[in-house]
């Protein structure tokens, strides 16, 4: 092995992919225009119809309740909804989404209810339709202050404190600061951007600097110079590398960037209630993280190699590695289940475990045993990679594959 | 100087082929300011013997010396010495010329002065330097053989290895490839080079080695081979040869 070698060929190979289009796409422009476009314009898209849809005054359906105009009068006044006429077909119209919810009052509610005795009062709405629940929600909060209010008159008029119905309030107050908050929410969502980004930055550059080569006919000329083929990988390797480090930076800088540009929009646009929304990420949080990818990025940079350079062509090598990108989300995605948490066993599965580190990062914790632990075992996880990515390089039966 | 001593390359058997003997004990020699022209059919087993020699793959058995380096124990000093030349060693396309030059010298350890002035005096010789800072993608077919010979070229190698080098090039850019072999002979480099073309091996070679299913089935100079078989005409001979073969 020979560090002057390996230097050689990672500068021809930065040289030579830096003027190649495909490579500047895939590590510059997508992370620094697509993916924040794509991550802020849908947080700001999603943002934007929640609180339309909490703003929408919708029309809920009242069945019955033509002998108790008290409870009626209290529905038509309600200023979260409208109350409209009753309609024999409003089941079909809430799975079909034309009517958000319906209150269905029994009959001779008024009077029962003077009597003290319980009845109920059914809501129909669609589960899983986001604003039918809200609407469902806003009117089971009317009726059950409704009810309050009922109780309280009924108690008043056997001379009975009205407070007796609440006895207690129930105060909600966060003490998270608002760093570990949008850690825990949005925040959470960074060291996945982060592995995704630099799995895919170094995909392109693994296809093109070994089934590439191939394909263009170099490879024969590259092993015709008297470097050792264990010199050539690591240089290859380390130009992948950089491009999938350089690709998870551009997009993460780029992404600060438009977030801060975006904040005062975004503080505008979303009520006190979504200020998990609000981006106060820790700066050393992310840094962190960045400092835990970088084992996997090797990882990633070394497998793709591995793999794409027993393919024969470019088009051959895409069809083994696009399988591959969902081998990687996968954990990734899981890690963001709630209930998957660090422990020793998640702390040795590659990828889960950046994802799950990073999470405790962002909000600021630093589990330091683990943290240790992960990068370790992701370091030992790449240089297995590379091991295979330079024993591939050595086999004639990969380079000359027929 | 090359000596090939038995060298034998065995394909293993895939799921499509059976095992493949491509090379069978093959012995030859090639000597300084000579040129061998080794002749076959498609499939006789050149470009595996070539490769074999120039260290690109290595022997099942037998073994070769060539510029007094074994080609299975010291692999990197054979490339040291080899400049290696085929069809389908391409460009880096997106390599300007003197780029993929110098990348090659450098490559082969030159320091950074030396190769300046090496690649200053190849690019005069092979007259280049109008092209120097075009990209390779860009160059027509001769510019690229141009620059092929400059990258075979820049350490200076005492051995030349050609694989079919004149296949699919028109009349001149094929020109320019054999009086570029025979330049290498008047520096005193030791040449092989294989081909099926019975013309250019009238014009080039010292010495000829028919090869047939991975084996040397006569050899000698023209003189030699003609005196033996009886016949003048070189593609008459070479007939008889793999006729007897099969």
């Amino acid at each position: 092995m020979s560090l002057r070698n390996i230097g050689v060929v990672y500068r021809k190979e930065l040289v030579d992919s830096l003027r190649d289009r495909r490579t500047i796409v895939s590590m510059l422009v997508i992370p620094i225009l697509l993916f924040p476009a794509l991550t802020i314009g849908m947080g700001l898209l999603g943002a934007k119809l929640m609180s339309q849809a909490k703003e929408e005054i919708p029309d809920v359906m009242v069945m019955g309740g033509e002998d108790s105009p008290r409870i009626m009068d209290a529905l038509r006044a309600s200023k979260k909804f409208h109350a409209i006429p009753a309609s024999p077909d409003f089941k079909t119209r809430i799975s079909d989404r034309t009517l958000r919810a319906a209150i269905e009052i029994p009959a001779e509610f008024d009077a029962a209810a003077g009597r003290g005795e319980v009845q109920s009062v059914k809501i129909d709405y669609h589960e899983g339709d986001v604003k039918s629940e809200l609407t469902k929600e806003t009117a089971s909060k009317m009726l059950s202050n409704y009810r309050d209010d009922f109780a309280g008159q009924l108690l008043a008029a056997r001379g009975v404190p009205t407070s007796l119905v609440r006895p207690f309030k129930i105060d909600e107050n966060n003490v998270a600061p608002p760093e570990k908050v949008s850690g825990s929410g949005f925040g959470g969502l960074i060291p996945y951007f982060v592995i995704i980004l630099s799995f895919t930055g170094a995909m392109y550059p693994a296809m093109d600097l070994t089934a590439g080569e191939k394909e263009r006919g170099t490879m024969e000329t590259i092993l015709t110079s008297p470097v050792s083929r264990t010199d050539l990988v690591l240089g290859k390797f380390f130009m992948v590398f950089t491009a999938s480090i350089a690709t998870a930076v551009f997009s993460l800088s780029s992404m600060g960037i438009s977030l801060g540009l975006s904040r005062q929009a975004l503080d505008r646009l979303l009520s006190e209630k979504e200020h998990a929304f609000h981006f106060a990420l820790d700066p050393r949080g992310v840094l962190a993280v960045f400092v835990m990818i970088i084992p996997l990025a090797m990882l990633f940079s070394a497998m793709m190699l591995a793999i794409s350079l027993f393919a024969k062509s470019f088009r051959e090598a895409q069809t083994y590695l696009s399988p591959l990108t969902f081998v990687v989300i996968m954990p990734a995605i899981i890690a963001l289940l709630p209930g998957i948490e660090l422990n020793t066993q998640t702390a040795l599965i590659p990828i889960l475990s950046t994802t799950l580190v990073g999470k405790e990062l962002m909000t600021g914790n630093h589990p330091w045993g683990y943290i240790a632990l992960i990068f370790l075992s992701s370091c030992v996880y790449a240089a297995v990679a590379i091991g295979a990515a330079v024993t591939m390089f050595n086999r004639e039966s990969v380079l000359f594959r027929a | 100087m090359i000596e090939a001593d038995k060298l034998t390359k065995i394909f293993p058997a895939t799921k499509k082929a059976k095992e493949m003997r491509a090379v069978d004990g093959l012995s030859l020699r090639c000597e300084p300011g000579k040129i061998y022209g080794l002749l076959g059919a498609n499939g006789a087993g050149k470009t595996t013997t070539l490769r074999m020699l120039a260290t690109i793959l290595e022997p099942s058995s037998g073994t070769a010396r060539v510029a007094g380096f074994d080609v299975v124990d010291e692999p990197e000093k054979v490339r040291e010495n080899v400049g290696f030349l085929s069809t389908a060693t391409a460009l880096y396309g997106r390599l300007t010329a003197r780029e993929m030059v110098e990348y090659f010298g450098r490559l082969h350890g030159l320091d950074e002065e030396s190769l300046r002035k090496k690649i200053d005096s190849l690019f005069e010789t092979l007259g280049m330097n109008e092209f120097a800072g075009r990209r390779c993608e860009k160059l027509s077919t001769g510019m690229k053989q141009k620059v092929s010979i400059a990258r075979t070229l820049v350490h200076d190698p005492p051995v030349m290895i050609f694989d079919e080098p004149t296949i699919g090039l028109d009349v001149m850019a094929a020109r320019t490839i054999v009086g570029f072999i025979r330049q290498c002979r008047e520096q005193g480099k030791t040449v092989i080079f294989s081909t099926h073309v019975m013309s250019e091996v009238e014009k080039l070679c010292d010495r000829v080695g028919i090869i047939h299913r991975g084996r040397i089935l006569s050899e000698g100079s023209l003189a030699e081979l003609r005196a033996r078989h009886g016949k003048q005409d070189l593609e008459d001979i070479f007939v008889e040869v793999v006729g007897d073969g099969q």
